[in-house]
């Protein structure tokens, strides 16, 4: 059990500046969500937490106590990689217990906090194979079970789904999820998938370029993003971004953001843009209906699925509530609605 | 399973299939040819050898002779060459198998000041053959008073450009991660060495033992320059000493009992390493 902070954090590798000073406080039990397209440092942030990456500048406190210099060991974490990282020649149960072992953990002990992890990660008949004779799923969750009976401050997930299969990755993320809340530990978190983001965190970091852009709840982030770059990548299908020229009654100057969910289809000359169907992708419960606007950007509405999909081609206009359109400024952050 | 017909690659059957066989079986018999003559010369009498024609069928000289040899021999007892032999074999391949590893270990994981440099100059001694810096290693080895001595037989031969590179590449192979998790498991770096990093290298390490032991144990030119000493000798240069310089009469029996002796310990060992010997060649288990 353990409370996290990291104050005004930096990474530069060289001259290139990587991280640009993060800070968050993380309460005990929480479980945080890192999220951002490949390339923002979000596995450099979490790297730092670990250890594994040297803190540039700021401090990383786990339990109040600075931990910059202390070897990942003596910070009493435990990580989950996204390649799993199993010990290829060691038996499930060594590869469980190696940890302890280097602790000199008493035998006996050893044995049983791997019995009850295994237990509770279903592996019981598995602990005397090799990785190499586990699936995919199974072998992640080999990886937390050597994570769990270390029973660290804090969990560090590196991408931990991303090698799975789209089914498996469901599963999985529930159970990680259900596990986290039994055993209450400290919990942070890598994806690039904001699904995995939006369903397992208690707050999620969006970062952008080495910038956390917004810290909070999942459904605050949604409903609320900060800067344009968190509106564009949380939520599915992405917000539409128009000039304010196009939008009658929006500040000059800004962008205009409008998610596809809010938006609905009228017909032409009622609409607030107007626009021709380029595509519809129909997906069951939900069609997405892809429009070129008269100014030519694009724009996507996602309407239900048992409304009828207007045809290629097809002129409409597009309607939407005025207190869902979103305003950001020249620097991408958001602007407070008049 | 697909059936019993899927031994191996040979699907192939009929006529063409047995002149194959009987190729490759005349080919045998036409290599062991002089290692059976070898061996049949060396269980029969000197004077049998010498008048021709030369026998065909092993005589009943087996044990004299191979008794003979390893007790007395030419020069130096034949056990006490193969003692030799096998010391100089298994110091040079352990000795480089274990530098190489801890050389290989340093240059892969660990960031120091001249890294690249170091491991240039490790791969520039792989164009410099031991024929090439004899003179100057002779008088080193002559200087810390190690001629006539083992470890004057092993120490010069056991730094290895080549198993250090071949190690190096196989560090390289093993995922970054796999030292990370070691890391937050809690294991120093030599632990990590020792419980991860070994047992994943142990084909590699096997395959490279057995050519390194017969590399070690084929040594001629430096035992010879070396051991002035019969009873240093090892058994490969001992085998020439045992020609007679002058009119002397060559004890062809167990000159050739000797030579059946020398070939005996590499077959053994790579008989008896063969499965992880071919498995380290083939395959790498990451």
């Amino acid at each position: 059990m353990a409370t996290v902070k990291l104050s005004n954090l930096k990474k530069s590798f060289g001259k290139t500046d990587v991280i640009h000073g993060v800070d968050i406080d993380i309460s005990d039990g929480e479980f945080i969500v890192i999220v951002g397209p490949s390339g923002c440092g979000k596995s450099t942030l979490l790297r730092m937490v670990a250890g594994l990456e040297t803190v540039t500048s700021g401090e990383v406190q786990i339990n109040g106590a600075g931990v910059n210099e202390m070897e990942p060991m003596d910070r009493n974490i435990a990580m989950v990689f996204q390649n799993y990282a199993l010990y290829p020649h060691m038996k499930v149960f060594d590869n469980m217990a190696y940890g302890l072992k280097i602790a000199k953990t008493p035998k006996a002990e050893i044995a049983e906090r791997v019995q009850s992890a295994a237990k509770l990660l279903q592996l019981e008949e598995y602990l005397m194979r090799k990785p190499r004779e586990l699936s995919g799923g199974q072998r992640q969750r080999v990886a937390m079970g050597r994570a769990i009976v270390r029973k660290p401050d804090v969990f560090l997930f590196d991408e931990p789904l991303s090698n799975l299969d789209a089914k498996l990755r469901v599963q999985m993320r529930l159970e990680i999820k259900q596990l986290q809340r039994s055993l209450g530990v400290t919990s942070l978190y890598v994806t690039h998938d904001q699904v995995e983001a939006m369903t397992l965190a208690d707050r999620m970091i969006v970062m952008n370029g080495g910038i956390a852009d917004q810290i909070g709840a999942p459904l605050e982030v949604y409903a609320n993003p900060q800067t344009e770059f968190v509106a564009g990548f949380i939520g599915s299908p992405a917000t539409n971004f128009l000039p304010a020229a196009l939008v009658s009654g929006a500040p000059a100057g800004t962008t205009v953001g409008v998610r596809p969910e809010h938006a609905t289809l009228t017909t032409p000359d009622h609409g607030l843009v107007e626009g021709q169907v380029s595509y519809s992708e129909a997906l069951g419960s939900e069609t997405l209906v892809h429009l070129r606007l008269s100014s030519d950007a694009a724009f996507t509405v996602r309407q239900n699925g048992m409304e009828p999909a207007p045809e290629e081609g097809h002129a409409c206009g597009v309607l939407w509530n005025s207190s869902d359109q979103m305003h950001f400024g020249a620097d991408g952050r958001r602007i407070a609605t008049p | 399973m697909a059936g019993r017909e899927q031994h191996g690659m040979v699907q192939k059957r009929g006529v063409g299939h047995w002149f194959t066989h009987l190729g490759l079986i005349i080919g045998v018999l036409i290599i062991f040819f002089p290692i059976w003559l070898a061996f049949v010369a060396s269980t029969v009498t000197q004077p049998e050898i010498v008048h021709p024609p030369m026998p065909l069928w092993p005589g009943d000289q087996f044990f004299n002779n191979y008794r003979d040899a390893l007790v007395s021999g030419v020069n130096a007892p034949v056990a006490k060459m193969l003692l030799n032999s096998f010391v100089m074999a298994m110091g040079i391949a352990l000795g480089k198998i274990l530098i190489s590893l801890l050389s290989a270990f340093a240059i892969v994981y660990f960031r120091f000041p001249g890294r690249k440099v170091f491991f240039w100059l490790i791969f520039l001694t792989l164009m410099l053959p031991v024929e090439v810096r004899i003179v100057p290693t002779y008088e080193v080895v002559a200087g810390f008073g190690m001629l006539n001595s083992y470890s004057g037989l092993i120490f010069p031969l056991i730094a290895s450009a080549t198993a250090t590179f071949l190690f190096r590449q196989f560090f390289m192979t093993v995922p970054d991660e796999l030292a990370e998790a070691a890391r937050v498991d809690g294991a120093r770096p030599m632990r990590f060495f020792w419980d991860i990093l070994l047992p994943m290298s142990r084909t590699n390490i096997a395959a490279l033992f057995v050519i390194l032991f017969i590399y070690g144990w084929n040594q001629y030119l430096w035992p010879l320059l070396i051991t002035t000493d019969p009873s240093m000798n090892t058994i490969v240069m001992g085998i020439k000493q045992m020609f007679p310089s002058g009119d002397d009469i060559a004890d062809w029996p167990v000159i050739m009992a000797t030579s059946i002796l020398a070939m005996l310990p590499p077959i053994i060992v790579v008989i008896s390493m063969q499965k992880l010997f071919i498995r380290g060649l083939v395959d790498s288990e990451k």
